[in-house]
């Protein structure tokens, strides 16, 4: 990617055959020599229009989410889990049941009350949209963390110290990763909600949010550990490691400050795939049950309940599906403009 | 190649006993509850519940309960909680819907991911390319659950091109198998097709670049000869191996979202059901399935690679 710098003058092509040609004179591409990796990808990214317009969506999908409290008091004027199933609400001059007698409620009203509509319970969908939305985001980022977390380590520990370690890491690895990531998530998700957990003082509820957080980023943990396991191996045998090694470092200062700076670009470009994988996972399992817990809304759970409902009522289905594919697209084509513009040659993906 | 294949066998078998283990383990150790008060139901006795545990075995030490869970398993003779039906019967019903859903979206996925990854390598940096760029994005950002219910809403419900749901058997009707189907298929695909063809699309612009393909082209091949029998083949032999794992992934359990939205009564919507009413026994052994089958299938492609492409190193 850089030029290299310490090519000898007299190789290169000589503009004029005058005195030393200088490094600024040629550019290859848009390689510009001095500049760092990171400021180079960033001037790469603010020229791609297309992944940051999507990062800007994103962006506004999560401050949306975090405004809920702000349209649920001061716009919608209802909470989010309060039931208003014998209610009545003006709709262009007309007065029409919330929840009509044959138990099915009303469609988008396109004004501040009812925005989307209700569902059968007589709550505001938007105001659920906006406060599941809270849910799922806020799993997606922390599963994120634990991913990011765990898998770095993992894959750190495994390709520096290989042996006997790395031959246990990778089995246990090779576990997780052999079960289907909705299975996997299923089966514990099913587990947890119903008796919680209890780990040594710390006791989670079969209903908190952090069960699925904990969850998806333990099922995503493989993903990254592989890969990075692999970047360390080639690294570990780099002249610099020897060098560090040679000025009397340790292990693990040297897998910190030596190797981790190596993998930023691999991490930053796993984050937006981690993310959007744990969205699009939170919502299938809160789909199927083994998510999200009542009385908290996620958009899975959404999905979920207005599904028997769609011929009928399919805003309760299309809204919360709408905003979760709006979210993840967004997530995804940002992180692709991130990936092009730090690594081109990146071959970097969630899957098998 | 024989100690390859040796080695390799050795490694599954490892890793498929601590997966037995660790699927157990999930549903017992996790503190989920006594299993015996839901079978007893409300208003039982302290000697009902006492005789229910003697009955299932739950006051027997944990490892005991393994080994009894595990014969039971390679037997086929667990019982459900809730109907106290075999699951195995369950499971081998469910399968036709589920091996059909399956079969039909893999291969959709692969033909339509080869000829979208084929046309954007061979058209990259262009208009189309771009196009077929964000449309893959847009594919592995919808979640299959929600494609099928837009699916469905839109082309059943609205437009009655296709029945609502169910599954027709194939033997029963060919065509309305097909049918029933065909939105089932797609909503399962697009997330892979989307996925496929950027992984060959990258596959494809490095064999490109390769000595061999511009030999090809010297020695007077034509462009599509080339394309078809040098670049293509070469680059899908990475491809193929993923899509052993995928497949074997939707079968044991992937599918399990779309089975459910299209009630297709698959082996995945008897897991669905069973998580709702809380009935372990049906989901540790699919999960348990599930697993197996990514283990041995990812073992088998791992030989099959070797056997295609004499260039990867043979170590387990």
């Amino acid at each position: 990617m850089a030029i290299n710098q310490s090519q000898p003058a007299e190789r290169l092509p000589r503009a004029g055959g005058v005195g030393p040609l200088l490094l600024d004179d040629i550019v290859v591409d848009d390689v510009v020599p001095g500049i760092g990796h990171y400021r180079l990808a960033a001037r790469r990214l603010r020229r791609d229009r297309t992944a940051l317009l999507f990062g800007l969506l994103f962006i506004l999908i999560v401050v949306a989410c975090l405004l809920a409290p702000v349209y649920s008091h001061d716009i919608a004027r209802i909470g989010p889990n309060v039931n208003n199933v014998t209610g009545t609400i003006k709709v262009d001059g007309h007065t029409v049941d919330v929840v009509s007698p044959d138990g099915i409620p009303v469609g988008p009203t396109w004004h501040a009350r009812y925005f989307f509509g209700a569902d059968t319970n007589g709550r505001d969908v938007a105001v659920r949209l906006l406060y599941g939305g809270r849910t799922s985001l806020a799993i997606g980022f922390m599963a994120a963390a634990i991913t990011m977390i765990f898998g770095v380590a993992a894959g750190l520990a495994a390709g520096f110290y290989r042996g006997a370690l790395d031959a246990v890491l990778a089995r246990l690895l090779d576990i997780i990763w052999a079960y289907p990531a909705v299975l996997l998530g299923v089966a514990i998700g099913t587990s947890l909600a119903l008796g919680g957990l209890k780990i040594g003082p710390l006791t989670i509820e079969g209903n908190s949010i952090f069960i699925p957080a904990f969850l998806i980023g333990f099922v995503y943990i493989p993903y990254v550990a592989k890969p990075i396991r692999g970047q360390v191996l080639a690294l570990r045998e780099k002249e610099f490691v020897d060098a560090a090694r040679g000025l009397g470092c340790g292990s693990v200062r040297i897998m910190v400050r030596e190797i981790l700076p190596n993998l930023s670009s691999t991490i930053v470009v796993f984050v937006p795939l981690i993310v959007a994988g744990a969205i699009l996972l939170e919502a299938s399992l809160s789909f199927l049950g083994a998510g999200v817990q009542p009385p908290n809304a996620s958009w899975g759970t959404m999905i979920q309940s207005g599904l028997p409902l769609l011929t009928t009522s399919p805003q309760l289905v299309l809204v919360p599906g709408g905003m979760l594919v709006l979210a993840v697209l967004g997530v995804n084509v940002f992180g692709e403009g991130v990936r092009d513009a730090l690594d081109p040659k990146s071959q970097i993906r969630l899957g098998r | 190649m024989t100690r390859f294949i040796i080695q390799r066998t050795a490694q599954m078998v490892v890793v498929l006993f601590c997966i037995s283990i660790f699927t157990f383990l999930i549903f017992q150790v996790i503190p989920n509850g006594n299993p015996a008060l839901r079978l007893a139901g409300q208003a039982a006795t302290p000697q009902t519940i006492a005789a229910i545990e003697r009955q299932w075995g739950f006051d027997k030490p944990i490892y005991v309960q393994y080994l009894d869970t595990m014969q039971k398993i390679l037997t086929g003779s667990v019982i459900s909680y809730s109907q106290q039906i075999n699951v195995l019967d369950q499971i081998k019903r469910g399968l036709p819907a589920t091996i059909s859903l399956a079969g039909g979206a893999a291969v959709i996925w692969l033909l339509f991911g080869m000829a979208l990854g084929t046309l954007s390598a061979l058209r990259a940096g262009r208009f189309s390319d771009r196009v077929l760029a964000v449309l893959s994005l847009v594919g592995i950002s919808m979640p299959s659950f929600v494609v099928a219910t837009v699916a469905l809403y839109l082309l059943a419900y609205k437009v009655h091109v296709f029945p609502l749901s169910g599954y027709v058997s194939l033997a029963q009707d060919p065509w309305q198998w097909f049918l029933h189907l065909v939105l089932p298929w797609f909503s399962l695909s697009i997330i892979y097709v989307g996925f496929y063809s950027r992984v060959l699309r990258s596959n494809m612009l490095d064999t490109l670049a390769e000595d061999y393909v511009r030999t090809a082209t010297a020695k007077g091949l034509s462009r599509r000869r080339v394309i078809v029998g040098h670049v293509l083949r070469a680059s899908l032999i990475p491809l193929m191996s993923l899509w052993g794992l995928d497949f074997a992934g939707v079968i044991g359990g992937g599918a399990i979202l779309v089975e459910v939205v299209f009630n297709l009564n698959g082996v995945g919507q008897y897991a669905a059901e069973s998580i709702q009413t809380l009935d372990v026994p049906p989901i540790l052994v699919i999960v348990m399935y599930g697993a197996f089958l990514v283990v041995v299938l990812s073992a088998m492609i791992d030989v099959l690679y070797v056997v295609l492409d004499p260039r990867v190193r043979l170590t387990a």
